[in-house]
């Protein structure tokens, strides 16, 4: 306890300085995983072409290349439909989750009949929702926001209610000292002592929100990511179907960092110290 | 004859559990106003206990616990409080912190912001406004805590320890700055402390409290003439009634 922080002061004139330091280590530290992958590309590559596999059982990354170069002209309208369903489902997922995470948290009532119903929720496959989903709100964009959003707000809300448990309730006390009222609690003290759980929620929701739409669009769309692989697969185009893992696995990675920098910009208290560290 | 700013009687309360803590065992405690009144006594006797309750953060057992006539029991918000812990909000800068309080009096925030500026300086903490409370110091951290109870709007101040983390020498000059203020806003201080002097040096009243379960061991009246420099440790009539407040101390810790 009371560690005192060195007191930095005047980091301004060296931020730009620390910017791109933060920024060379960062492309030091994903190194060995960017190794690691080409390495493991290049193996795959090599026993392609020495086993001799038919390409429609496993193509070699060169021929998914191909196809990229072949069919990537239709890609961006399905990259956009899966990339909308999954931010906006992302979206609805978070607000419902909070808003669920503090009636939970407020209603000790909620809590005890909510919970063990979320719980359930959770043990329904989506691939088992999406059909009846599209059933009763049809195959627009309604039914696959309505499956990323299942699928992301329960750890949205577990960790949002977890954060919410988590506020120093001596904190608590002292607003409530000067006259806070519940709602001023909330937003004073409680909501921000739940902002890291709700990010850490909200990442793990994001990293299955790409899936999700694919799986949702895998039933029934007109566009998107999951149409594309459901048409690759009938006319045995293997090398399209490693086409789209690639495409969703990038999505889901470039979801999870904008997550992690939102993250960032949120609690700006929790990076203060940092600045010192990984600059010069 | 006015009432009392604050005022507590025959205060008794136990903290339940399997274990059950007997802290206070009919306490009275009384503060004219505009009083600055101190509160010694060991170390778990029940001082913070005491203040929770004034500061509506606990419902006692039995007794009346008033803020300017009104119970506090139940009842927030009715004097302005500094825990013995700093308990500065991680999410807000320095000043943030600072207007913590007046903001949720409803004061309008540019006017609470302008005010607690001009008192940065005087708190030793001119620079570091928008330092976040994890790069301050502990001392810093309490002079931040004080200056936001100061700045909540309200005629009672509740002070656990307020300088608890403070070495000797801005101890010393805090005490001359809190006399200047206390002096000039009319407000009434209870103030919490283990240091004997210290309650000598800044009080009209001190008691003294005895260990637990806790009621008052002594009341003493302190007249000495203000402004009361530092120096005045040294006279004789001080060294005298600091041993009597000594013993007061030692006679609840025996008696
Ligand atoms: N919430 C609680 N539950 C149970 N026991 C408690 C609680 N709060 C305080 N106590 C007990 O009550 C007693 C008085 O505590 P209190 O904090 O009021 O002492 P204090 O006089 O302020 O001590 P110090 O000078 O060390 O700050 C202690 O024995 C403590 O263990
Ligand atoms: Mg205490």
């Amino acid at each position: 306890m009371a560690t005192e922080a060195p007191l930095t002061q005047g980091t301004l004139p060296r931020e730009g300085g620390r910017l791109l330091g933060r920024w060379g280590s960062a492309a030091l530290e994903y190194t060995p995983a960017l190794v690691l992958l080409v390495a493991l590309v290049g193996l795959w590559e090599l026993l392609v072409e020495l086993l001799n596999t038919r390409p429609y059982i496993l193509p070699a990354p060169s021929a998914i290349w191909n196809a990229l170069l072949d069919k990537g002209h239709l890609l961006p309208n399905h990259i956009q439909a899966t990339a909308t369903e999954a931010v906006l489902g992302l979206v609805a997922a978070a607000v419902g989750g909070v808003l669920l995470a503090v009636l939970l948290s407020s209603i000790p009532l909620a809590r005890r009949v909510l919970y063990p119903i979320i719980v359930t929720s959770q043990t329904v496959p989506a691939i088992v929702l999406a059909p009846l989903l599209m059933v009763w709100v049809g195959i627009g964009l309604e039914s696959k926001l309505i499956v990323v959003a299942l699928v992301g707000f329960f750890p949205i809300v577990v960790s949002t209610v977890d954060g919410l448990a988590s506020a120093d309730r001596d904190m608590v006390a002292l607003v409530r000292s000067m006259g806070a009222s519940r709602i001023e609690e909330l937003r004073h003290v409680l909501i921000p002592s739940a902002i890291p759980g709700f990010f850490a929620g909200l990442k793990i929701a994001a990293a299955y929100a790409v899936i999700g739409a694919v799986i949702a669009e895998w039933v029934a769309a007109k566009e998107g990511l999951g149409i594309f692989i459901i048409r690759s697969q009938a006319s045995f185009r293997i090398d399209q179907i490693f086409v789209a893992i690639a495409v969703i696995a990038l999505l889901s990675i470039a979801l999870f960092v904008a997550v992690h920098l939102l993250a960032r910009a949120a609690s700006p208290w929790k990076y203060a110290n940092d600045q010192g560290e990984n600059g010069s | 004859m006015s009432e009392a700013a604050i005022a507590i009687r025959g205060l008794r309360h136990t903290f339940p559990g399997d274990r059950p803590v007997e802290v206070l065992d009919g306490v009275d405690l009384e503060a004219a106003p505009g009083a600055f009144v101190s509160l010694v006594g060991p170390s778990g006797c029940g001082k913070s206990t005491l203040l929770q309750v004034l500061a509506g953060l606990l419902a006692p057992d039995a007794g009346e616990s008033l803020i300017e006539g009104r119970s506090t029991i139940g009842e927030p918000g009715l004097a302005a409080y500094m825990p013995q812990k700093d308990l500065l909000l991680p999410w807000r800068k320095a000043i943030g912190n600072a207007v913590l309080g007046a903001e949720i009096a409803g004061e309008p925030k540019e006017e609470a912001r302008r005010h607690a500026l001009d008192l940065f300086e005087r708190f030793g903490l001119a620079g570091f406004e928008e330092s976040w409370p994890s790069q301050l110091s502990g001392g810093m951290r309490q002079r931040l805590a004080l200056l936001r109870t100061f700045l909540i709007p309200r005629h009672v101040l509740l002070l656990d320890e307020p300088f608890g983390a403070l070495d000797a020498i801005t101890r010393r000059e805090m005490h001359q700055w809190l006399q200047e203020v206390w002096a000039s806003d009319a407000r009434t201080v209870l103030f919490v402390t283990h240091d004997v002097e210290e309650a000598l040096i800044l009080s009209d009243v001190a008691y003294v409290m005895t260990p637990r379960p806790a009621h008052m061991a002594a009341r003493f009246e302190v007249d000495y003439p203000r402004p009361r420099l530092p120096s005045i440790v040294t006279e004789p009539g001080f060294v005298a009634d600091k041993a009597r407040l000594l013993a007061a101390l030692d006679e609840g810790g025996t008696g």
